[in-house]
């Protein structure tokens, strides 16, 4: 049976077109773009092809704002660093407290070994950002602000227009982490006051390894990678020809899916979404309702582990993610749920579905299929449900659940 | 993904003994729901025989949670609470044919559960020594706490001096970091505190970013050892660096009144004898395969090793 993947926003398929329009660039179009003869003119054009559809997809004034680089991560560094360099003064960074680790990570490594302030805004417990803290916490040391568009386990969306506005007032930069937003909602940077974002171009069917920042006209910027000239000197290294055109690739398809993926993608996430929380009792929804990515959607369910729940789902073929701590070692759960003060009783059992414009219906009617089973069969082993009751009502449990140490 | 190997997956998708046990006369609960796992262990136990007759689990965790918590009842079913009290979190690791470095807490859980279990079987109460924090040196597995321990207790102020008291990153290395990160907050907590010289106390700055490699050869060894450049040693070459490499780790093993030798190498199997402490350790398969990260490193080549049982 084909497997259902609805774990997107953790990488997507590579478009079959982007690939065949990378291709050449590894075999025959192979010159370095920065040469002097046919070999290097071929590929220029190319490229500026590619930042040129980037930059329809983002609604970028220019071209040239457009910086390419490995990823979103290497986006996401330069424009701390940056900021932290360019804006004389000014050494504190707001951000929120349900950033992605490129952030965070970032973040902590500065305020522990650089002397750097870091204000983490908090969220509410749908995960909205605390505009009054937020507000607060920006003054005339602040150097940059940095507010993802749209959170990557939840979905849920920032008011980063208006954030952007608040850090201006501050005399603050703005950057805002765009990985989960880029393709899924309408962009238009240039009627925004943003000055940089981040993308991640293997988020929108293009190829891994590559991703770009894009930094508004008149923003000075400091280079983190300092080499040859390539990116106007902002990011220097031989251009990743076959990544750039694979991404731009991917951005011009993007473009051309984009009412598909508004309509017809939310629809499927809604059914999922309305399926499971109608079938499987003590199953919650986390993000926020009104303002959340149209592809994604997080389910807690509660007295079950996350981990537990994936394994299952993997084995009857379902491709899904969870934040749960014992994916990634640490016995944390997800810091975007703790963030939202989730309960620990579901914190631990909260799993991602998210979808792209390669999902259908059935994929839907398979995990409507699976789920129920797998929550129930992990509950009849849980020693916090407490569904093996007599007719009495009475629990068969010798005793309640009460460990020495909690 | 985790590489969860087959036992445990078996043990995970059709565990044997889950639910309630209702006539169990000794029932042990470990872990919380904070903490992402948490286990009930129910037992019923023969009075006048103390012969476990019947082990039943309920647990709330991940794969390897659930897998462990089902190898336990397996293996102590049919034992006496004593021959049971006997089984190490290793034997459960083991039974299921290991598991990852991260995910050895869940072998600890049961071998927990277990002792609470017995304790309330007994009318006695149980107290919980539990250790936990971020695992930093995959290779031997040791957490923050031990570390943060290892550096209070015997005032350590060096990353070298932290390997030589508890292992870590004594075998691939890659843990640095993390461990000098430690050591700098727990150093500048004792400074703070009045039990450390701030002079002696680990200063990252001052850190010896370039260290010169440990250069001991034996004198019968050719001139030029041969560089680890994977398949180019000879069999000779090969077991006097893996001598040498064990010889080694020898001083850190035997701070842990243990020591490990080289019984043979065959191929790419190595042979080796724990005695001491680091016999039937409860973490002896991780410092297993702490030996094996570093002779792999030496040598640049992959190798096994494999403990061989002390000769009686």
């Amino acid at each position: 049976m084909k497997s259902v993947y609805l774990d997107n926003n953790a990488t997507t398929r590579c478009d079959p077109r982007v690939v065949e329009a990378m291709l050449p660039y590894f075999t025959d179009d192979y010159g370095n773009a920065s040469s002097m003869h046919s070999f290097g003119s071929a590929v220029g054009g190319a490229l500026k092809a590619a930042r040129q559809s980037l930059q329809r997809l983002l609604g970028a004034e220019h071209d040239h704002e457009i910086v390419f680089t490995s990823g979103g991560t290497e986006a996401d560094n330069t424009a701390l660093l940056s900021a932290l360099e360019t804006q004389g003064g000014r050494n504190e960074i707001v951000t929120s407290k349900v950033e992605h680790p490129a952030i965070l990570s970032l973040c902590k490594h500065l305020s522990d070994t650089r002397g750097v302030k870091v204000h983490y805004v908090p969220v509410d417990s749908v995960g909205r950002l605390d505009i009054d803290a937020y507000r607060a916490a920006l003054g005339p040391r602040t150097a940059i602000a940095s507010v993802m568009w749209a959170n990557n386990e939840t979905g849920t969306l920032f008011p980063v227009e208006r954030l952007a506005e608040l850090a201006h007032e501050a005399g603050a930069l703005f950057h805002t982490d765009a990985v989960q937003a880029v393709g899924k909602i309408p962009i238009n940077l240039k009627s925004t006051e943003i000055d940089m974002l981040s993308l991640s171009s293997h988020k929108l069917h293009g190829p891994k390894g590559m991703g770009a920042l894009y930094v508004r006209r008149g923003v000075r910027m400091r280079p983190l990678v300092r080499g040859g000239h390539q990116e106007r000197g902002r990011r220097a290294g031989t251009e990743n020809a076959p990544g750039v055109i694979g991404l731009g690739r991917a951005a011009e398809l993007a473009l051309e899916h984009f009412g598909e993926e508004e309509r017809r993608v939310r629809a499927l996430r809604d059914r999922l979404e309305r399926g499971i929380l109608q079938t499987v009792e003590r199953s919650l929804l986390m993000g926020d309702p009104d303002a959340r990515l149209p592809n994604t959607s997080n389910i807690a369910f509660e007295f079950i582990e996350g981990e537990a729940i994936l394994l299952l789902l993997n084995r009857a073929g379902i491709a899904a993610s969870s934040g749960s701590a014992c994916t990634s070692g640490s016995l944390e759960p997800s810091h975007v749920l703790r963030a939202m003060n989730v309960p620990y009783t579901c914190a631990h059992g909260a799993i991602r579905f998210s979808f792209s414009r390669e999902n259908s219906d059935a994929d839907v009617d398979r995990v409507l299929e699976e789920l129920p089973g797998v929550i129930a069969n992990l509950r009849s082993i849980s020693p916090f449900w407490k569904d093996g009751k007599d007719e009495n009502g009475a629990s068969h449990l010798p005793q309640e659940f009460k460990p020495t140490y909690a | 993904m985790w590489d969860y190997s087959e036992k445990v997956k078996e043990y995970f998708f059709n565990p044997k003994n889950a639910g309630a046990l209702e006539d169990a006369n000794g029932v042990g609960d470990v872990g919380a729901i904070s903490c992402g796992d948490a286990l009930r262990l129910m037992i019923k136990v023969a009075p006048e025989t103390d012969v476990i007759t019947d082990a039943r689990f309920q647990t709330f965790g991940c794969g390897s949670a659930i897998a462990s918590s089902s190898a336990l009842t397996e293996l102590i079913i049919g034992k006496t609470i004593e021959e049971a009290l006997k089984i190490t979190n290793q034997d459960i690791a083991d039974f299921l044919g290991g598991l990852p470095a991260e995910k050895m807490h869940c072998s600890v859980m049961g071998y927990e559960a277990l002792r609470a279990a017995v304790a309330n079987y007994k009318g006695e109460a149980w107290v919980d020594d539990h250790e936990e924090g971020a695992l930093l040196c995959k290779c031997f597995g040791i957490d923050e706490g031990m570390v943060e321990r290892a550096v209070r207790m015997n005032a350590l102020t060096t990353l070298e001096q932290v390997t030589h008291f508890t292992k870590a990153s004594g075998g691939c290395g890659t843990c640095a970091e993390g461990i000098e990160g430690v050591l700098f907050r727990v150093n500048s907590a004792m400074v703070a505190e009045g039990v450390l010289s701030a002079d002696v106390a680990f200063d990252p700055s001052r850190a010896a970013n370039v260290k010169k490699p440990k250069n001991k050869v034996s004198p019968l060894a050719p001139k030029k050892p041969a560089a680890p450049a994977g398949g180019k040693l000879t069999t000779l070459q090969r077991i006097r660096l893996i001598e040498q490499s064990i010889e080694e780790l020898r001083p850190i093993f035997k701070r842990d009144g243990g020591d490990c030798e080289l019984v043979d190498v065959e191929e790419d199997r190595v042979f080796v004898r724990f005695s001491g402490a680091c016999r039937g350790c409860q973490l002896e398969s991780v410092t297993l395969q702490g030996v094996q990260e570093r002779l792999m490193e030496r040598l640049g080549q992959p190798l096994r090793v494999i403990p061989v049982q002390a000769a009686h």
